[in-house]
């Protein structure tokens, strides 16, 4: 009764969630008394994961498998979860595997909770704690099901190397006709640009930028941070940028490392829905912006001073410490 | 074409979170309920689908009778009807089960719900409803066009967009994109007059169930003061960045 995780890779290599779930679930594995199963799919060389204390890989490859697809991929892991006898399946919260997850669930009559911050609080019975209420509040989660799947929050509990000799095996599940009916027409992805999903740091612009033509500071700033950019509610609303960089309760969640708000007064929509990442900055030249109550560090002042200045300095830093 | 469009009833994104019963339970008090805004983003595109294509629309929720304003002002907004089922929706894999039976009962083409309810944010329903019914299923959707029983759907991906073709019956989660902001309609008159006489019919549960259970709840902990650098001393900003908070 292995405990399974599907490890994501995007053009055969591993997203860092895929480390993050490996070391959470190994934690997770001996408190259980058992051992990790990954199932991946097309990932090419899959030896990365023995550093993250995975003992078995289910290696799939299945050109049909190409593009992602919810209910084939879901079919994977329940055939694989069955084969191991799985009885706590774990998945990242990727668009992707966020997809998958309640499927996987039906699939195998399984309880399921998203949002999974931290190690169970007890495994009989077995309780999670998940971020609800747009990250306001948290709620522990009991799941009567004997197979349960879990979903772990991103950035949550950090990637831990713990070396395995791992086995990799083969697996070919049989794939339903019927669940190709989704089909994918074209893929648009932004090259070359590091997207708000991927990012360890997001740098993100309000009102307080004044108009489009001023993103280039804050641009400059994300570029020298290898960071994505975001904006606030307002701005896509007013067509400054566009929906994809709308980050808040209503936009993309954030669970960065480090996020930079630079002329965002601090609605509470927007706190709610960037309130997982671990460090704020806040940069704003009213000193009473709500945004300066939940930040970590903050200053007071015009953006278009310290933002060069800030991106300059940092350039040098980085140049130091490189 | 037959829409259901599964409504949330959630607190006002504006609201503060307490909880009360020893933490076990979310305090209603003073807080202002709304259709959750993934839901009304597909009920927008639905009533487009009726103007513009002659669909029906109905629209159902999972509640208690402390819920109907909501739907009401779902038919306010243009829905045909409303469907209430009378019960208390504590977990992602009961509601769904109940919104597949509505399903089966209405014979519905097309089922819109948000990707996520913005009150527990479980972002199970339409995935676990898809799956019940064995319907084609588009999560965090964002465009969708019908044209006969094809489908043509985008889907957010983790830094873009995917085009997706597909055939009904169909379940879609949606959220912002399939209407813009701009286009959510605000109930006139006219709309909360007709409202009052359209049929809202209420639904017993079916057995179902509860695969997880919500224990209690907890707010985060306080947090500590902001530490502020003056406009001149980015350098200190910097250092903490990198000695304190380790995050460059």
């Amino acid at each position: 009764m292995s405990l399974l995780i599907y490890a994501e890779s995007a053009d055969g290599k591993f997203k860092k969630v895929a480390f993050e779930l490996a070391s959470y679930a190994k934690k997770v594995a001996e408190s259980l008394g058992t051992t990790v199963t990954a199932v991946t799919v097309n990932a090419g060389n899959v030896s990365d994961l023995s550093k993250y204390g995975v003992d078995k890989v289910l290696k799939v490859t299945n050109d049909k498998l190409g593009n992602f697809n919810a209910k084939a991929y879901a079919d994977v892991v329940k055939q694989a979860a069955q084969k191991e006898g799985a009885k706590v399946i774990l998945l990242s919260s990727t668009t992707d595997s966020l997809y998958m997850a309640p499927l996987v669930a039906v699939g195998l009559e399984a309880g399921f909770a998203s949002n999974v911050v931290g190690l169970p609080i007890s495994t009989s019975p077995f309780q999670v704690k998940r971020t609800a209420f747009s990250n306001k509040a948290f709620n522990i989660t009991e799941i009567a099901t004997d197979v349960k799947v879990l979903s772990l929050a991103k950035n949550s509990y950090g990637v831990f190397e713990s070396a395995a000799s791992t086995t990799e095996e083969d697996f070919a599940p049989s794939l339903n006709e019927a669940d190709f009916n989704v089909k994918v027409a074209s893929v648009e992805k932004a090259t070359g640009k590091v997207t708000i999903a991927d990012a360890d740091v997001v740098v993100s612009g309000g009102r307080g930028l004044k108009g489009p033509e001023n993103w280039g500071i804050l641009e400059d700033l994300a570029s020298v941070l290898g960071a994505a950019t975001a904006c606030s509610k307002p701005v896509s609303d007013l067509g400054w940028r566009p929906h994809s960089e709308h980050v808040g309760q209503t936009g993309k969640p954030v669970a960065t490392n480090l996020y930079i708000a630079v002329g965002i007064s601090g609605a509470i929509q927007h706190i709610a829905g960037i309130n997982s990442s671990k460090v704020k900055v806040v940069i704003n030249s009213d000193a009473e912006a709500p945004f300066f109550k939940v930040a970590d560090y903050g200053i007071v002042g015009d953006a278009f001073d310290i933002l060069p200045r800030l991106t300059e300095k940092l350039a040098a830093f980085k140049a130091q410490n490189a | 074409m037959k829409i259901l469009v599964c409504i949330s009833h959630v607190p006002d994104t504006t609201s503060k979170i307490n909880f009360v019963n020893g933490d076990a339970e979310f305090d209603t008090n003073g807080v202002q309920f709304v259709i959750n805004p993934n839901d009304e983003f597909g009920l927008t595109r639905a009533i487009w689908f009726q103007e513009q294509q002659g669909a029906n629309v109905t629209v159902v929720n999972v509640g208690g009778p402390d819920t109907e304003p909501t739907l009401r002002k779902a038919l306010a907004i243009g829905a045909n009807e409303a469907i209430r089922v009378n019960a208390t929706p504590t977990d992602g894999f009961f509601v769904a089960k109940q919104l597949a039976e509505v399903v089966k009962q209405g014979q519905y083409d097309l089922v819109i719900c948000g990707k996520e309810s913005l009150d527990y944010n479980g972002g199970m329903v339409p995935g676990m409803l898809a799956g019940l019914l064995d319907y084609n299923f588009v999560n965090s959707c964002t465009e969708l066009t019908i044209d006969g029983s094809a489908a043509k759907a985008a889907r957010e991906i983790d830094g873009g967009k995917e085009t997706i073709s597909a055939s009904l019956p169909l379940v879609i989660g949606g959220q912002k994109g399939l209407v813009e902001e701009k286009d959510l309609r605000i109930p006139n008159m006219r709309g909360i007059m007709t409202a009052r006489t359209k049929v809202l019919t209420v639904l017993e549960p079916v057995s179902a169930n509860n695969n997880t259970k919500a224990v209690k709840f907890e707010k985060p902990a306080p947090k500590s003061a902001v530490k502020l650098f003056a406009a001149d001393d980015l350098d200190g900003l910097i250092n903490a960045l990198h000695n304190e908070a380790k995050v460059i």
